[in-house]
């Protein structure tokens, strides 16, 4: 049965998006961001162009794409946030707004939440275009994708706006977030090219050389510590416990000190989520919020969630030390 | 172990102290990433055509983490229209409803929705700046009225922490889906095989100390507000409520709760970075 809904299309709808920022950022002569959103609108079109070229042999779609990545970086350095002027007016029409509109207001942002859990839930029943037919992970994005495209109907309608309008916000609302947008896929590429170049075998055979591998203790705290250090750099605890697992975990504290997987596994990734708290390297998480909410300092989301991370970091080292070696 | 210290190379590890040393150095993030896997994939001998094949290929295989992107029409349309304002106001008249309770609410909902693999639904796009933050400062706002942009972002801060926290203490009991399925297949392939339940139990007492932690600090930060308020002329706990909300009664350089258009302030700061 061929697949009339694909993942694909929510990543066309997003090229169709950066399309129209670039346009409207080259319209105001700022030629930096509209290159550096082209060349992502590009990716994204294109992408599945490029992976079925690879798939059939031909790698120069590919190279062409890291050239276009490489070109992200060297731009990312020049993008300036558009002057805004904030007046007063719009500030008092948004106040009359909010009390004409009301409740209302919440209705298109609640969409994008609950229609996506809705459409989740749906997914396993609709037959029509191959929908039953996704992975959870692609179920979820073409939830999302149609919950956004239904709320932002449901938005325009509501507050009485055009496309332009909506374009115009969208690329406001860009603006602010800059290369900060980008920077969660750059680094899971990043992480991608660590995988493939060895650096976290290396990481693990050092850790594994350097500690006194008699003391349970020792493993434990080596452990721990390489799992949150691994996932700091990589901003990811799923690309460090493999690693972390492979060089300490299984010969060391599995193998010589006998603790039991299941409780190991589970703690050690969480001792893992701890890392993910304190690390610029989980921008997603750590760094898009901070320009989202217009934090002055980049790292204010970090520096808000140390306490919680050492605290779970300490509880999560007793639970392991008390409940993993049975 | 000396063998594999020499059969291992070591050099690809130039990769992490670039990233290190562009963070600190206070570089452009993203260029400093580029940069990062260009020298690692170099120094593990890989000829150029073939790094610019991976970056080009793990570059496409992540754009499922700009999706959030699709959220920014609606976001943009409702907050030019006062979602914002509105969520504001809606906190500062509900008198029960206050910032402990507030983040604590939230963060036992997001954490059980990420148990039921329901991660999706919030996060910080779609509902920490449109929602959470504002309501946050509002509900501040309640206890305390004058409080300062420096201490108005710590809140704007600590709700996005909120979101991350439920986020990433709830989803390890999902069974069918990331961590706990890695770990399965993890241990699958070195020849242990487990129930995935069994490792889901054991996200559980760390859930339950995330929960109690990050409730902990909310309710601390709300007490840190009222010590703060209480000098301030007597305005204390009840001031910010009722009568007409509080964007009618505010006319100091920061009215509007969460600018959505760059103060001064804010672009200097991001750009200093940049």
């Amino acid at each position: 049965m061929t697949m009339i809904f694909r993942v694909e299309y929510v990543y066309w709808l997003c090229g169709i998006v950066l399309v129209a920022c670039a346009l409207r950022e080259l319209h105001a002569k700022r030629f930096a961001h509209a290159a550096f959103w082209g060349i992502l609108a590009a990716i994204f079109l294109l992408g599945d162009a490029v992976k079925s070229a690879a798939a059939h042999g031909s790698v120069l779609p590919q190279q062409l794409a890291g050239i276009g990545v490489i070109a992200l970086g060297l731009i990312a350095g020049f993008l300036r946030r558009a002057p805004t002027e904030e007046s007063t007016s719009d500030h008092e029409r948004r106040a009359i707004s909010a009390s004409r509109l009301g409740h209302k207001l919440f209705v298109p942002a609640l969409i994008i939440p609950f229609g996506t859990l809705v459409f989740t839930l749906l997914q396993p029943f609709v037959h029509a275009g191959g929908i039953d037919q996704l992975g959870r992970a692609e179920a979820t994005l073409l939830a999302l994708g149609f919950a956004c495209v239904l709320a932002t109907f449901a938005a325009m309608q509501l507050t009485r706006s055009s496309v332009g309008n909506a374009i115009a916000e969208t690329g406001r609302l860009l603006d602010a977030l800059s290369w900060a947008a980008l920077l969660p896929m750059l680094l899971a590429m990043l992480g991608a090219v660590f995988a493939a170049t060895g650096v976290g075998e290396a990481i693990a055979h050092l850790t594994a050389a350097a500690i006194p591998v008699q003391s349970r203790l020792a493993c434990v705290l080596a452990f721990a510590a390489g799992m949150v250090a691994f996932t700091v750099i990589m901003g990811n605890a799923f690309a460090a416990f493999p690693v972390m697992m492979a060089g300490v975990g299984l010969p060391l504290l599995i193998g010589q000190h006998h603790a039991g997987p299941a409780a190991l596994g589970a703690l050690g990734m969480l001792t893992g989520y701890c890392g993910t708290l304190l690390t610029p390297m989980a921008a997603n998480f750590n760094i898009v919020p901070a320009a989202l909410l217009e934090l002055r300092d980049p790292n204010g989301v970090i520096r808000a969630q140390v306490p919680t991370a050492l605290w779970l970091l300490a509880i999560n080292l007793l639970l392991i030390w008390f409940f993993a070696f049975p | 172990m000396y063998a594999i210290l020499i059969a291992m190379n070591y050099w690809p590890l130039l990769g992490v102290a670039v990233v290190v040393a562009g963070f600190a150095l206070r570089a452009n993030p993203a260029l400093v990433v580029v940069v990062a896997a260009i020298v690692s994939a170099l120094l593990s001998d890989m000829s150029i055509p073939d790094l610019l094949a991976l970056l080009g290929a793990k570059f496409i295989d992540s754009r499922n983490l700009l999706v959030l992107l699709l959220t920014l029409p609606t976001i943009g349309l409702l907050e030019r229209a006062g979602l914002r304002e509105h969520a504001s106001n809606w906190i500062a008249r509900m008198r029960s409803f206050t910032f402990a309770r507030l983040l604590i609410g939230y963060l036992a909902v997001r954490q059980l929705l990420s148990m039921l693999g329901l991660t999706g639904i919030a996060g910080h796009p779609q509902t920490v700046r449109p929602l959470l933050a504002p309501m946050a400062e509002a509900a501040a706002e309640k206890i305390h009225p004058d409080i300062d942009l420096a201490e108005r972002e710590r809140i704007r801060a600590f709700a996005a922490a909120t979101d991350n926290t439920g986020l990433f203490f709830g989803e390890d009991i999902f069974i069918a889906f990331g961590a706990v399925l890695l770990i399965y297949g993890f241990y699958e392939q070195n020849g242990i095989v487990l129930d995935p339940r069994h490792i889901a139990i054991w996200a559980l007492p760390t859930a339950i100390a995330a929960f109690v932690v990050q409730s902990i600090r909310a309710i601390r930060l709300q007490k840190r507000l009222r010590e703060n308020a209480s000098p301030a002329g007597g305005r204390g706990r009840a001031a910010g409520a009722g009568e007409g909300g509080i964007l009618s009664k505010h006319n100091h350089p920061h009215p509007n709760p969460l600018p959505p258009a760059g103060e001064g302030e804010n672009r200097a700061a991001i750009r200093r970075k940049s």
